[in-house]
């Protein structure tokens, strides 16, 4: 036992006990602990295992900065791995369990990698794993991620929710210590709209872990009393437990708010967590710094700590990490440490000080308190199995002295938080008179308090606050003066020691990724003097902290190691997520079936209560075919309903389609320049088939384009591209012809269309539209198209046909969809109308060959697609120069032809590549492939559609369609891609 | 990263598709040899860089937008085909 919880002192609720359990054993702690601090309050120091050679590790910090502390928490689903205690907030109930060790924390076998750590240097991987070749997939990769990696995956769905959130401020702060609340005040009160975001669960920073005056009360008062006066301002909004993670372009910042990670379960209807996208017109960055480790012999063992954290640990918390601590420190700030803990009755072993000379009032201090001091000394060897025992001290003279101690308290220095600073590509700057790396300057952004290297705490306040001013009066605010409250002293001196030389054992630079001082150097020796070179071969800085606590040690030692300064060796910058993030808040709702929003026709309900099987179409869901009762089979259902519509009539939604409505008096011109074909020609009251190319040449999309009044088009695209082409066309009318008076908008979800087909579609549509508007051919021949008034609606008629068949479409605004569709059943019950999904429309237009999406591939020409013909020679179109290239008119093109089984019983299958007989089976004798196939009920055999080379000109001969991951090979013979009725005497009837 | 839309106002960067150069003109068909320039050719410029791009998800319109390639900065944000702008006020004095 070391740590323990005094009887006093600290933000938590001590009437509030709460039990947990680590690696199944029970402890109490209390409302307001970590995880770590309350391990530490039941002296547990022991909590991990170390990545590489698997070493007993413990509490580094008490911050987010953490390397070491990782634990799984929670069980079940919901385990989550790597989570850092030092973090984790405790709840009644929590469970966590250490990591990377096996079978126990206390026995772990992959501890013999200590003793091979020899061959486990810097580059080891590269080293070890290189021969033979192949042994890479088969041995060495699947070996090394099974030892990768720290904490379990838990592998089942998450049963939680993540929700996302925008928000848009004047001023953002990110960073709730003494700097951000002094610069959230200046701007609240200054009338700005304010954020501010702090990761921790209370605000204050520093202030709650140091015994601070401001004002005349304590640091925690002040905070309290800020964190008040902000929650009462209406345009301020304070998120605690929220990490922006990233900041990206425009003022943009990425957060992540933990809503109910401290909760055993979220409450009913909470997220988990919530992303937050935050847009902030000025931004304050107040993130503070992290305290720097002392690289010495075997400072990893479970004991040795950051001296800050001990201090958080003893007043935020009540927790003293030790009974008898020694305190290592080559600053000032070590010495608050050692007073700190001896005021709260601690018995502080000794404080051992790099430095020669201190200032005479830590000096008298350290008399005053009895505390026995050593300068000009270090730590050069520490002793204990899993935890500190011993500590082996150089004295200044030489001389060697052990100590016992059950804790280690070590100060390096600070290192300004500069992380979220180089998102966007800024350089760290270094200081020669700090030894810190400096944020650069930043658009947008102000730096305030330790983040940009003022480490006292009333130039925090002091910068906060003019910060804050500056922020709020570049948004339009005047800021009143702020008169900066008075603070009690403190010295903030530090004479940096990177390493301590001939120290014995391993000195880590690199807690969580296992990177020693020597390792380093021997990168250095193998010639890795670049930062980035050092960072990939030795690992360093690529842990899940990214390197918080070791990078600049490391830059320290390469510099040294290499005859460099520090600036010469420059610095790697940080990326997002400033600390990791969960996948669950990336994604939020955007699970499953909800990954992208469903779009439903007008007719879907009414579709469901036919008992369809429903299909996605890009973002729609369409009805793939309707069984009916008895049908076994998908196959058996489609051919009725093809049979059905051939013989009699049926009704198929054909709203998806794009329909976008074209209207200016140069309308028809626009409309020449996007078709190959010629519209201008086009009268009022008539549709044509049109084809649209990409000003590459190759066909975009196709679709009819109706003249319903004069200057008034409506052009159908296909489900897929509708919003592709919309784009295309917006830019032909204002980036290629502003000049054209035409305006386009589309019309796709206004208007629910449906399709009837069939040589009974006529007397359907007499019986349902009565006298509205007159449907013989005579009136309403093939291709007309009409807009009239049907009851109280404007209603539209096109005589258009995918299916072959006689055919109709009907236009009736959305609202009127369902009614619709209920109506045309009725009124078709005659003639046993059915309704037809996609699956048997998709027949219906191969048996007729007429092109679709599989065709439509944007790799076939016109020409490809047998719709050459149509390319008007009469005009200029997008895609007309680049579509007459020698490459694009080569008659050895793939070409659209039809295919039957020469066998006709035998199944086609769609990809299966064409081969001449007798050739082999090879890439360069590959002739082209089946487009699409289907079962015709009409031929009463599988028929397909091909691309294939000189294809028209091939009709009859006999290929193979090779297949081999399914059929095989199959005979096939070339035949025209119209399979029925190819004089085309349905259509017109 | 964040557009100032003429019509909509500031609005983020996912409502909006790119398309790339800007300044490219689609050639007159008399010269068809300008054609594979004119579609298939682009710079890749480090810095000022005047593109196009189409808020989709807003007012479709086409912007050209003005941005330094380095650093997402954007200078200018017009209408394509607004005539009032000194871009096309040039054009069509040229």
């Amino acid at each position: 036992m070391s740590g323990h919880r005094l009887g006093k002192g600290g933000l938590i609720d001590r009437q509030r006990a709460l039990t947990f359990q680590f690696d199944g054993r029970r402890f109490t702690g209390h409302a307001g602990d970590t995880v770590a601090s309350a391990l530490l309050a039941n002296g547990v120091q022991l909590v991990g295992r170390s990545f590489k050679y698997h070493r007993p590790r413990g509490i580094l910090t008490a911050g987010s900065e953490e390397p070491n502390a990782l634990v799984e928490l929670r069980t079940g689903a919901r385990r989550e791995p790597n989570t850092r205690a030092t973090v984790a907030e405790l709840f009644d109930g929590l469970e966590a369990t250490s990591q990377n060790r096996w079978p126990s924390l206390g026995f772990d076998v992959g501890a013999i990698n200590s003793l091979l750590s020899p061959i486990f240097v810097a580059g080891f991987y590269y080293k070890t794993f290189m021969w033979p070749a192949a042994f890479w997939e088969k041995v060495y990769e699947p070996l090394i991620r099974k030892a990768a990696g720290l904490g379990r995956a838990s592998e089942q769905s998450d049963p939680d929710i993540y929700e996302k959130a925008h928000a848009f401020c004047d001023v953002l702060v990110i960073g709730g210590g003494a700097a951000g609340l002094a610069a959230a005040l200046s701007a609240a009160r200054a009338g700005a709209r304010v954020i501010l975001c702090d990761e921790d669960f209370v605000l204050g920073g520093r202030l709650n872990g140091d015994r601070r005056e401001i004002g005349g009360c304590s640091g925690v008062e002040w905070t309290q009393r800020a964190a008040a006066e902000l929650e009462s301002l209406p345009d301020v909004r304070v998120m605690r437990r929220t990490t922006v993670f990233g900041a990206y372009d425009g003022n943009t910042f990425g957060a992540v708010e933990r809503v109910s990670d401290h909760l055993p379960t979220p409450s009913p209807h909470q997220p988990r967590q919530r992303l937050w996208k935050i847009v902030a017109r000025r931004i304050v960055l107040a993130t503070g710094a992290i305290e720097r480790p002392l690289v010495f012999g075997d400072n990893d063992r479970p004991g040795v700590m950051m001296s800050s954290a001990a201090r958080t640990y003893l007043h935020r918390f009540g927790v003293a990490v030790g009974h008898s601590p020694v305190v290592f420190t080559s600053t000032d700030d070590g010495w608050v440490t050692a007073f700190d803990l001896a005021r709260a009755g601690i018995a502080v072993r000794a404080v051992i000080d790099t430095r020669t000379k201190i200032s005479a009032s830590l000096l008298s201090g350290a008399k005053q308190t009895g505390i026995y001091t050593l300068l000009g000394a270090q730590v050069v060897a520490t002793q204990g199995s899993h935890g500190l025992t011993r500590v082996t001290v150089r004295k200044h003279d030489g001389g060697m002295e052990n100590l016992k101690a059950d804790a280690l308290c070590m100060s390096g220095g600070w290192n300004p938080n500069i992380a979220l600073s180089t998102h966007l590509g800024g350089r760290p700057r270094w200081s020669d008179e700090l030894s810190v790396f400096l944020p650069s300057e930043l658009r947008g952004t102000i730096v305030a308090g330790a983040a940009r290297g003022s480490f006292t705490l009333a130039a925090a306040l002091r910068e906060g606050a003019a910060a804050g001013a500056e922020a709020a009066q570049s948004t339009g605010h005047d800021a009143p003066a702020w008169s900066a409250p008075t603070v009690d002293d403190e010295l903030s001196g530090v004479t940096p020691c990177w390493r301590i030389a001939d120290s014995r054992g391993k000195a880590f630079v690199d807690f969580q990724n296992d990177v020693t001082a020597d390792d380093v150097t021997l990168a250095a020796r193998e010639g890795f003097t670049s930062v980035e070179h050092l960072k990939r071969y030795t690992t360093l800085g690529m842990g899940t902290d990214q390197g918080r606590t070791s990078n600049v040690n490391g830059l320290a030692l390469l510099a040294a190691a290499t005859g460099r300064t520090i600036p010469e060796v420059g610095t790697t910058v940080f990326r997002p997520p400033y600390t990791p993030v969960s996948f669950g808040a990336f994604v939020g709702h955007h699970r499953g079936k909800d990954f992208r929003p469903t779009r439903l026709t007008a007719s879907h309900r009414w579709a469901a209560e036919r008992g369809a099987t429903f299909v996605e179409a890009a973002q729609w869901l369409r009805a793939q075919w309707f069984a009916e009762p008895g049908e076994t089979d998908w196959l058996q259902t489609v051919n009725r309903e093809v049979k059905s519509v051939r013989s009699s009539v049926g009704v198929c939604d054909v709203s998806t389609l794009g329909k976008i409505d074209i209207q200016g008096k140069d309308a028809a011109t626009f409309l020449d320049r996007v078709y190959i074909n010629m519209i201008s020609t086009l009268p009022v009251g008539k549709t044509r088939y049109g084809i649209m190319l990409r000003e590459d040449g190759f066909v975009m999309d196709d679709g009819t384009t109706a003249h319903i009044a004069p200057g008034h088009y409506v052009m159908s695209t296909t489900t897929v591209n509708a919003g592709k082409v919309m784009q295309h066309l917006e830019h032909a009318r204002q980036v290629t012809w502003p000049e054209l008076d035409v305006q386009i908008v589309s019309i796709t979800e206004q208007w629910a269309q449906y399709s009837i087909a069939g040589p009974n579609s006529r007397r359907l549509l007499e019986r349902l539209l009565g006298g509205a508007i007159d449907v013989s051919n005579e009136a309403f021949p093939y291709l007309a198209c009409a807009e009239f008034q049907w009851q109280s609606m404007r209603a539209r008629l096109f005589r258009v046909s995918f299916s072959g068949e006689l055919a109709f479409e009907l236009a009736v605004p959305a609202r009127y969809g369902d009614a619709t569709i209920r109506a045309l059943m009725t009124a078709g019950q005659e003639w046993g109308v059915v309704p037809y999904g996609l699956e048997a429309l998709g027949v219906m237009r191969i048996e007729k060959g007429h092109v679709a999406g599989n065709e439509l591939n944007g790799m076939t020409t016109a020409a490809d697609l047998g719709l050459g013909r149509m390319m008007s020679t009469k005009k200029d179109f997008i895609g007309r120069v680049l579509a007459g290239r020698p490459g694009l008119v080569d008659a050895n093109r793939p070409a659209l032809v039809g295919l039957k089984p020469v066998d006709r019983s035998k199944r086609l299958f769609a990809g299966a590549h064409f081969l001449s007989s007798g050739a082999t089976v090879a890439l360069n004798n590959d002739q082209g492939y089946l487009t699409s196939v289907a079962f015709s009920p009409m031929l009463d055999h599988w028929i397909g559609l091909g691309l294939l080379a000189r294809g028209q000109a091939r009709v009859g001969e006999r290929l193979r369609a090779y297949d081999p991951l399914r059929s095989g090979e199959i005979e096939v013979e070339v035949v025209s891609p119209v399979f029925f009725d190819p004089e085309g005497a349905r259509l017109k009837g | 990263m964040r557009i100032q839309c003429p019509f909509c106002g500031e609005r983020d960067s996912s409502e909006f598709t790119y398309l790339g150069d800007a300044t490219v003109r689609r050639p007159d068909p008399s010269a068809p040899e300008q054609y594979f320039e004119a579609v298939y050719l682009r710079d890749n410029p480090a810095g000022r860089h005047e593109e196009l791009w189409y808020h989709g998800f807003g007012c479709r319109s086409w912007l050209r937008v003005t941005r330094d390639t380095r650093t997402h900065e954007i200078f200018t944000v017009e209408m394509y085909n607004d005539a009032t702008t000194e871009t096309n006020q040039e054009a069509a004095r040229a």
